[in-house]
């Protein structure tokens, strides 16, 4: 039995999420000032930006790695509880993040993998243990997805074994294995050799056209372009543009997002 | 040197390695889970437990075990209305209890900051990911940050396992017959020091001896993931280019 099935959400639309006018500083840096973006089921969204303009910040409040200031996260329907305390603001409720992060899996640029385990036990770790799937059934889904990412041969190695792109493509099928309504990337390719980047973007691509909820952190304008279907470009904490990615990249609106398509050409 | 007498030596302390054994094995291991306790003290971020395991350490690792055992076993002994008022004497009169207490007192203190080394060298990405599965606090520590902590700590431990065998020969001062205790009861029969002493020394080696090659193997077992990845056996792809 799964309690991801409240009845608050058997309405409302799964694979979505909403993103309101966020606000995040760390110490006296406002990082994000008012982020606003929405995906719905199937939604691909490359969001860009130069460092430092708050992509990675935001996708790390949308499965609360950090707590927003203000704002609201909504997954699915379901809006994330916040509260005021002393040191600043918490989720209210440990449990409904902890069942919300098991709906919403992340794929990290430095991958993550969890070193003492083998790349199966990496991947059937979280829906034996936080989903409380039977052990059986998640070893021959778990083999399934590694043969889908193209690493069945690796499953008994450790990730110190593997290549950066062997390892960030165990890392998607580890994300996998939880049958996550939304799937966030942050950087997924930036950590790696240039030769080794094609290999993840064609994973990813084959999760996008299964349509998906993805939202990708990432300096790959190929992607962006071909791959995403909206794009999202930050610029110190604002949205700059938005909008379906052809258009976007057709004709953008802001002088900023001209700038920083025609630097990252090529 | 007597030879026949160090064999006859040798057969007269071996009968205290039992005991040697236990008190260092009991020790250590009521030591580890007391160790682990003051390690989550000092990482719990809440002020007065974070003290009293700063206090606690610094108390037990500053202060010679020796005294710690004396403290344990005569000056309880000044409190015996109040001890046996709360059922404890039974438990503080016998040296066997207060030795052990003392040992295990003392090995808290020094693991407690192996462990904590080893919680703090957990990668944070790692825990990170496991955060971003749904994991609660007390399955990440089971599952992924207590198995990364233990394999940073083990040579470390091993050390203070290797220290806790030896220390366990200060019992022989209160009247504990572990090996060194026999060994300073058969000196004062025979007078012969050096070939007992000897002995008693090399009982000590060949215990931290087996001591070591069963750590290492513990760490070879825990850490496949640091040796080269296993070979396939039935494929030999290179075979064909050569």
């Amino acid at each position: 039995m799964s309690d991801a099935v409240t009845p608050e959400r058997a309405h409302a639309e799964s694979g979505s999420v909403d993103v309101r006018a966020l606000r995040k500083s760390f110490g006296t840096l406002e990082v994000l000032k008012g982020v606003s973006l929405s995906a719905r089921q199937g939604d691909v969204i490359s969001i860009l930006g130069a460092s430092g303009s708050g992509k990675s910040t935001m996708l790390r409040c949308i499965n609360m790695l950090e707590v927003p200031d203000s704002g609201d996260i909504v997954i699915g329907g379901e809006t994330i509880g916040l509260r005021k305390t002393r040191r600043g603001m918490e989720p209210a409720d440990r449990h409904q993040v902890d069942r919300i992060r098991s709906r919403v899996a992340m794929v990290f640029q430095s991958f993550n993998l969890w070193s003492h385990m083998t790349i199966l036990e990496n991947v059937i770790e979280a829906p034996v243990h936080v989903q409380r799937r039977p052990k059986a059934e998640c070893v021959a889904e778990g083999e399934a997805l590694l043969a889908r990412v193209g690493i069945a041969d690796k499953r008994n190695h450790y990730p110190a074994h593997l290549s950066g792109g062997q390892q960030q493509r165990a890392a998607i099928a580890r994300a996998l294995a939880m049958h996550p309504e939304v799937m966030l990337f942050d950087e997924p390719t930036s950590a790696l050799d240039p030769e080794l980047v094609g290999e993840v973007l064609k994973v990813m691509r084959l999760l996008a056209e299964e349509g998906r909820t993805m939202l990708v952190v990432t300096h790959e304008m190929g992607f962006a372009r071909d791959v995403s279907n909206r794009v999202v470009f930050l610029h110190q904490g604002v949205v700059e543009e938005e909008g379906p990615s052809r258009d976007v990249f057709a004709s953008p609106s802001s002088d900023r997002f001209r700038q920083f398509i025609s630097s990252h050409r090529g | 040197m007597d030879f026949a007498f160090m064999g006859q030596a040798f057969m007269t302390l071996i009968a205290g390695i039992p005991l040697t054994l236990q008190l260092a094995f009991s020790s250590v291991a009521l030591g580890a889970v007391l160790a682990l306790v003051l390690a989550a003290m000092r990482q719990s971020g809440i002020l007065p437990l974070d003290w009293f395991a700063r206090g606690y350490v610094f108390v037990f690792r500053g202060t010679p075990l020796l005294v710690q055992v004396f403290l344990i076993y005569y000056g309880l002994g000044q409190f015996r209305p109040t001890l046996q008022e709360w059922g404890l004497w039974t438990f503080f009169r016998e040296p066997y209890w207060c030795a052990l207490t003392a040992l295990t007192l003392n090995t808290a203190a020094y693991a407690s900051e192996i462990i904590r080394g080893g919680l703090q060298s957990v990668p944070h990405g790692q825990v990170e990911a496991a955060r971003a599965c749904g994991m609660p606090r007390g399955l990440l520590f089971r599952r992924i940050v207590f198995p990364i902590a233990v394999r940073q700590a083990l040579p470390g431990y091993s050390n203070e396992i290797i220290l806790m065998v030896k220390a366990t020969s200060l019992a022989s001062i209160i009247t504990m017959m572990e090996v060194t205790g026999l060994a300073h009861k058969l000196i004062s029969q025979t007078f012969r020091a050096i070939e007992v002493f000897v002995v008693a020394g090399a009982i000590y080696l060949l215990l931290n001896f087996a001591v070591t090659r069963i750590v290492m193997a513990v760490e070879h077992w825990l850490s496949p993931h640091l040796r080269p990845p296993p070979t396939p056996i039935a494929t030999p792809p290179e075979a064909a280019h050569v």
